[in-house]
């Protein structure tokens, strides 16, 4: 029973970071039509963008307060980082859906090996608060209380994204624009400002995750992390349906469960770690199988 | 006429490429070492197996308009069946191959099968994921067979393709493997297949109307491309004497994707000079960034150039901006643009929710 705790939480944690990553995708896509290869290197530059202050800092002040500073650091440049990148790559390619893509795949490949040449390939050792290290228990389960941090901020992401997208003004543009993006240009509102909006929120959300798995991960970031971490989060998208937030939610959590289940039971009983990752994927298999337009395709809350 | 100076070209090109290992030339740097030594040999005939998996990636991307991101995967299948089924299984040579081109018809059949039932950029991420399940797969080394991170060898070889004086046997079969795809990729492309293929990636909608089911054709295209990576993977296997889990990364896929980009998409030659030149600088561009003047210019100049997909990547998207039609694209008249142009449509029209959307907003369908 406690195992089963700790592993429910554990992959509550793990879809929260799903989540932080698959919400900027999703909105991206939803809006503009690009497939954003480049929002696992805004993850990994916002994480060592952090570390990079972090190690600045020194003795200033107590733990939490330099963990604050440095992650704010970070989301600061992932969202100005996600900004530039639309105002100088993207846009002067409006339209044109394939280079888009594959700028963002050039990005992707170019800005994680610029941090591999700078900071090398190794991992780097990611200093957290103390408490988020110790356990808390639950059910009998000793949990992590990072853990419930991840959780905590990804529902207040959720919650935020949700009432900006319904009670601003900006929001409202972008939701029509997902809806229908000629007409609100026929009515004269310049939709390309939302553009860039949408891209510093989805790299402050990535930077986030960063942050985030610098904790989750046992206090280490690495080149790589971006790239793996996206990969699952491009599935979430789809099982959740492009474009929508709820969707990416509760695919998240579908996904991150399935995933830490069937990882920690596979290697348990079958000794095939790797069984949480092939699920994920057959989830996918069967999602498209079933319904190709992903969970969303029906329901969605935030209209 | 036309096809004549076509078919006289390729194969003095081919024949040019055939003797090279009789000739010891100085390469002045480009490469470590005279033309006909064993190491220069080995960076060739890598460059000759890329430039034909280029191309048949580039059958699916350039010629039909499938974005696949999990390409890498059924290259894979061929390094890592050769390598498992000579070791591990203790299987000579031919019977491995024989099983492995098996698999390599199965494997593809199956997931093409599921990936295709979405289109765009759906397919993308759907291919990428079973890609990503394959390298884990790998890297999770199951029963031994794969040896995890540090790959496995190649066992069971004949003694003329064994030691460094052999290599330009490999040499040759890369080139044999080069030529076999490029005659496969012009005549199915030129057969009535390959016409509804790049009617497919012209307008999907319209193939359907016309009475032909776009999806037994896709499914086609991806079986065929999938099987000539797999063989470009056997050919890889040889040629290194190992399998490594580096083959199966969504890494590798986006490399082929780079490639092709690089060469020129949709066209044949565009995209083996693709291949063959991303290979020559993903291994010398580690050797030149030695060199004196980077070297000593400042770190924050000298450490990026010292990462091979740092450059390479930069200089993609560079290509994607100011020479989209590719390498190809300078010598074809408006070619300029023309071949990343040709894919718009494509991408645009999304067959993912299966109902026609207007064109100019791939959004629509989304829901917030």
């Amino acid at each position: 029973m406690s195992t089963f705790v700790l592993l429910t939480i554990t992959g509550l944690g793990l879809g929260a970071m799903y989540f932080l990553i698959a919400s900027g995708l999703s909105l991206i896509y939803g809006l503009m039509g690009v497939l954003n290869f480049a929002h696992g290197a805004f993850l990994t530059v916002g994480a060592y963008s952090s570390w990079w202050l972090s190690t600045q800092l020194g003795g200033v002040g107590s733990d939490v307060l330099r963990f604050l500073l440095s992650a704010a650091f970070g989301l600061l440049v992932g969202a100005v980082v996600a900004a530039l990148v639309e105002l100088v790559l993207i846009r002067p390619l409006y339209q044109r859906h394939i280079e888009q893509v594959l700028v963002t795949v050039g990005l992707s490949l170019a800005m994680v090996a610029w941090v591999q040449a700078t900071w090398g390939p190794t991992e780097r050792v990611y200093e957290a608060p103390s408490w988020l290290a110790r356990t808390t228990e639950v059910f009998g389960a000793r949990v992590p209380n990072d853990r419930f941090v991840e959780i905590g901020v990804a529902a207040v992401v959720l919650v935020g994204i949700v009432a900006f997208l319904r009670y601003t003004r900006y929001g409202l543009i972008i939701r029509a624009g997902v809806e229908n993006r000629a007409m609100v240009t026929a009515l004269g509102i310049d939709v390309r400002r939302a553009f860039t909006l949408v891209f510093a929120i989805g790299g402050l959300a990535a930077a986030l995750a960063g942050v985030l798995s610098g904790v989750y991960f046992g206090g280490s970031i690495d080149p790589d992390r971006g790239t793996s971490l996206l990969i699952f989060a491009f599935i979430v998208v789809v099982i959740g349906g492009l474009g929508s937030i709820m969707g990416s939610a509760v695919a998240a959590v579908l996904v991150g469960l399935v995933q830490q289940y069937a990882n920690y039971y596979g290697s348990e009983y079958l000794d095939f770690s790797v069984l949480g990752d092939l699920s994920v994927v057959l989830m996918l298999a069967i999602t498209l199988l079933v319904r190709p337009s992903g969970l969303a395709g029906k329901w969605s809350v935030a209209h | 006429m036309r096809l004549a100076l076509r078919l006289g070209l390729a194969a003095a090109a081919f024949g040019l490429l055939a003797v090279v290992p009789q000739f010891s030339i100085d390469t002045h740097g480009v490469f470590s070492s005279e033309l006909n030594s064993p190491g220069t040999l080995q960076v060739l005939a890598l460059m000759l197996v890329f430039g034909a998996v280029a191309l048949t990636y580039d059958l699916l991307f350039g010629f039909t308009g499938l974005l696949s991101f999990g390409h890498a995967l059924y290259f894979a299948v061929g390094v890592y069946l050769t390598a498992i089924a000579t070791t591990r299984w203790d299987w000579a040579l031919w019977q491995a191959l024989l099983f492995t081109a098996a698999v390599a018809l199965l494997v593809p059949l199956l997931l093409g099968a599921v990936s295709l039932r979405v289109g765009g950029i759906a397919f993308a991420m759907v291919t990428l994921a079973f890609a990503e399940a394959g390298s884990k797969l790998v890297n999770q080394n199951p029963r031994g067979w794969t040896g995890g991170e540090e790959g496995t060898a190649v066992g069971n070889l004949p003694d003329a393709l064994v030691g460094v004086l052999n290599t330009k046997h490999l040499y040759w079969i890369a080139l044999g493997y080069l030529i076999f795809v490029f005659v496969a990729v012009n005549w199915v492309v030129d057969s009535s297949p390959g016409r509804v293929w790049q009617a497919i990636r012209e307008n999907e909608q319209r193939v359907e109307v016309l009475g032909l089911q776009p999806f037994r054709f896709k499914l086609m295209v991806f079986v065929i491309s999938s099987f000539l990576a797999t063989a470009g993977g056997v050919v890889y296997a040889l040629l290194i004497g190992s399998a490594g889990p580096r083959v199966t990364t969504p890494a590798f896929t986006l490399a082929l994707l780079l490639m092709v980009v690089i060469g020129g998409t949709g066209t044949r030659w565009g995209a083996i000079l693709g291949g063959a030149l991303y290979t020559f600088l993903d291994y010398r561009l580690v050797e030149w960034s030695d060199k004196a003047f980077i070297r000593e210019s400042p770190d924050l100049i000298r450490q990026p150039l010292s990462e091979p997909l740092f450059v390479l990547g930069t200089l993609f998207i560079l290509l994607v901006f100011f020479l989209p039609g590719g390498l190809a694209g300078l010598t074809l008249p408006g070619g300029r643009r023309r071949g990343l142009r040709l894919l718009e449509q494509s991408v645009r029209t999304e067959p993912t929710t299966g109902t026609v959307e207007d064109e100019a907003d791939p959004g629509v369908e989304a829901r917030t």
